[in-house]
């Protein structure tokens, strides 16, 4: 069967407006159709007690095996605080060159820093977050151009700096991977 | 972005190096990991790896012992040691014994990227070091003026006068001469030598990038200038700025240059602090300068200051007896750089490269005798193994019967003297080239 969509698996309650906008922003950043589906697994066997954080190694590979089948490409938007053993946090994380990535929204909002929500700046990093991660699906590796998307970004602060939208180099990356999947 | 830094993840815990392995490819990096130490001793032995991130506390062999033994035959390896909390003192124990640095799990995604950055900095340094020492023996070594005529001895006198002052020195000469040959001579022998060579191709440069090449830029100062950046002058600090094709140079710079050369201070693009540089100025042109002052093109009182000594490279037809000791000279050279045992010259082939009239100067002789070893039969450079296409009525005095002598010659070498096709060739029968062959007494090397 050909495999077309991109998957949003959506885990939680997100803000009102964001996984339907975040589809289309999705969609017009890979030209792709975007489905949205709920998560349906409880997340609390993920949950590792001494971090207090989820893993998200075992929630990666939970929504390939899952929830993958019959996409392009998925990933799992979450709520929740995820790690992987060798770092402290991290905002998502991707099969490079893979089908599947996950987000996760938590350590996104300005609430966890001290200050005042801003759910448009929140839903700004969040798709800016989400593109990344489907970037490293595509094959593409971290780059360098400053407002680039696929930047990498360890604070929040650095994820505001970029666009969400790919340099011309990565852009021609991207157009060769949709050539060679297609 | 791809970079060519290859990193060995030696880790126990599938997890870990899982996680690791998609963290750095992510980064553009070349990964590789191994479960324990022996199996990271395999990899490391067969293959070259820049940083090797290894976990201290594995099965078998511990991180420490494998970091001794893999400095034991690769020194040049950058160990990072990762440990929890409670090892911070074996952590401590590697650094001693030589590790690049330690980091404590889980890490701060930050702090991994600092260190693999540092680590990847430090390894570009060292290959820069690499390259800039080898760069420094490649500029003292002078043994590429190669020449006994008259003309060289002339020159290498000169230069051997002019190195010890600190005057500015035009180098003028054709195309090919080898103007920078010489700079490099009068540098190396220079009590600047300790101190940088710096080489500007004026004619390469546009005036406004050639002036933020020279003096440098702020931050800012134009489009594109993201850092503080220092020009030639200022990187030439103690020792020698060798500008090429100066009679490129725009009125502006001309100006810009006189003050410089005055002042022996600058400033920067977009600055204004003074910058003070002590400097030799060695400049090279193949234009005549002292006509481009007397039409106005180049300012007469930069001339004059540029032109305390004026060293004149002869063309290379006008030193023909230096051709057969730089033909033997570049046959050494790129023998020797392509691993080939040295080879001979014809001595019909050498003649021929006496008799012309070499407009491309040295460079061209160097390029032809290059040429000739990669395609010639690896005996000896012969006739045909020549790019000569020049017109020899032209080139030569010679009477009719001297250029039918030569040129059935040359016909006979090219073909090793095969009767058949030299006369095929030269479109006369065979007999006739027979006739031709006693009446010119030409004969056979090989005979």
């Amino acid at each position: 069967m050909e495999k077309k969509g991109i998957t949003l698996v959506v885990q939680g309650r997100f803000e009102k407006i964001f996984p339907d906008q975040l589809a289309r922003d999705v969609e017009a950043a890979f030209g792709r159709q975007v489905l949205v589906v709920p998560f349906t697994h409880d997340i609390l066997p993920y949950f590792d007690a001494a971090r207090k954080q989820y893993d998200a190694n075992r929630l990666l590979k939970l929504i390939h095996t899952e929830y993958s089948a019959g996409s392009f490409k998925t990933i799992g938007l979450f709520q929740v605080d995820l790690f992987i053993p060798i770092l402290t946090y991290i905002f998502g994380q991707a099969q490079y060159n893979g089908s599947t990535g996950i987000a996760s929204v938590y350590r996104l909002r300005n609430e966890q820093y001290g200050m005042p929500g801003d759910e448009k700046l929140l839903y700004e990093r969040f798709r800016k977050v989400v593109i990344h991660e489907l970037g490293h699906t595509f094959g593409l590796i971290h780059c360098h151009v400053p407002v680039c998307v696929m930047r990498p970004g360890t604070y929040v602060e650095d994820i505001d700096q970029k666009n969400h939208w790919f340099c011309n180099k990565c852009s021609s990356e991207l157009e060769t991977a949709f050539n060679n999947h297609s | 972005m791809k970079t060519s830094i290859s990193i060995l993840i030696v880790d126990d815990e599938e997890s870990v190096r899982d996680s690791l392995y998609n963290w750095f490819i992510e980064d553009g990096y070349e990964v590789d990991c191994a479960a324990n130490a022996k199996e990271a001793l395999t990899k490391i032995e067969s293959g070259k790896f820049d940083i090797i991130l290894s976990d201290i506390k594995m099965p078998g062999m511990d991180g420490l012992e494998m970091h001794r033994r893999i400095k034991a035959f690769d020194s040049s390896a950058i160990v990072i040691v990762m440990t929890a909390f409670a090892s911070v003192e074996t952590a401590v124990q590697a650094l001693k014994d030589g590790a690049f640095d330690y980091i404590t799990k889980p890490f701060d995604p930050d702090d991994l990227s600092h260190l693999i950055r540092n680590a990847a900095r430090q390894i570009s340094l060292r290959n820069e070091n690499e390259t800039l020492k080898n760069k420094i023996i490649t500029l003292e070594n002078i043994e590429d003026i190669v020449g006994n005529s008259d003309g060289m001895i002339r020159v290498l006198k000169e230069v051997e006068n002019v190195a010890v002052s600190n005057s500015s020195v035009i180098i003028t000469g054709e195309s090919g001469t080898g103007k920078e040959l010489i700079a490099r001579a009068i540098h190396s022998n220079s009590p600047r030598k300790f101190f940088p060579l710096v080489t500007v191709h004026c004619g390469a440069l546009s005036e406004d990038l050639l002036e933020s090449e020279l003096f440098g830029h702020e931050k800012g100062a134009f489009t594109g200038a993201m850092f503080n950046r220092k020009g030639r002058f200022e990187m030439a600090d103690g020792g020698t700025v060798f500008l090429d094709e100066i009679a490129t140079i725009s009125m502006k710079m001309q100006i810009e240059l006189l003050r410089v050369l005055e002042s022996k201070t600058f400033t920067r693009v977009g600055g204004n602090k003074e910058i003070k540089s002590d400097f030799r100025i060695i400049c090279a042109t193949n234009k005549d300068l002292k006509k481009m002052v007397a039409d106005g093109s180049f300012r007469e009182d930069l001339y004059y200051r540029l032109n305390v000594v004026n060293i004149a490279i002869p063309p290379l037809r006008e030193r023909k007896e230096d051709i057969p000791v730089m033909v033997n000279y570049f046959i050494k050279k790129y023998c020797t750089s392509m691993s080939r045992d040295l080879i001979t010259i014809d001595q019909a082939a050498m003649q021929r490269l006496e008799e012309y009239h070499f407009p491309g100067n040295v460079r061209e002789l160097e390029n032809m005798i290059e040429r000739a070893i990669v395609v010639g039969n690896g005996k000896e450079i012969r006739l045909k193994d020549l790019p000569l296409e020049t017109n020899m009525v032209t080139d030569s005095n010679d009477s009719l019967d001297e250029l039918e002598k030569k040129y059935i010659q040359k016909t006979l070498e090219k073909y090793d003297w095969n009767i058949s096709r030299s006369a095929k060739a030269l479109q006369i029968d065979r007999v006739t080239l027979y006739n031709k062959i006693k009446k010119y007494q030409l004969s056979s090397p090989k005979r």
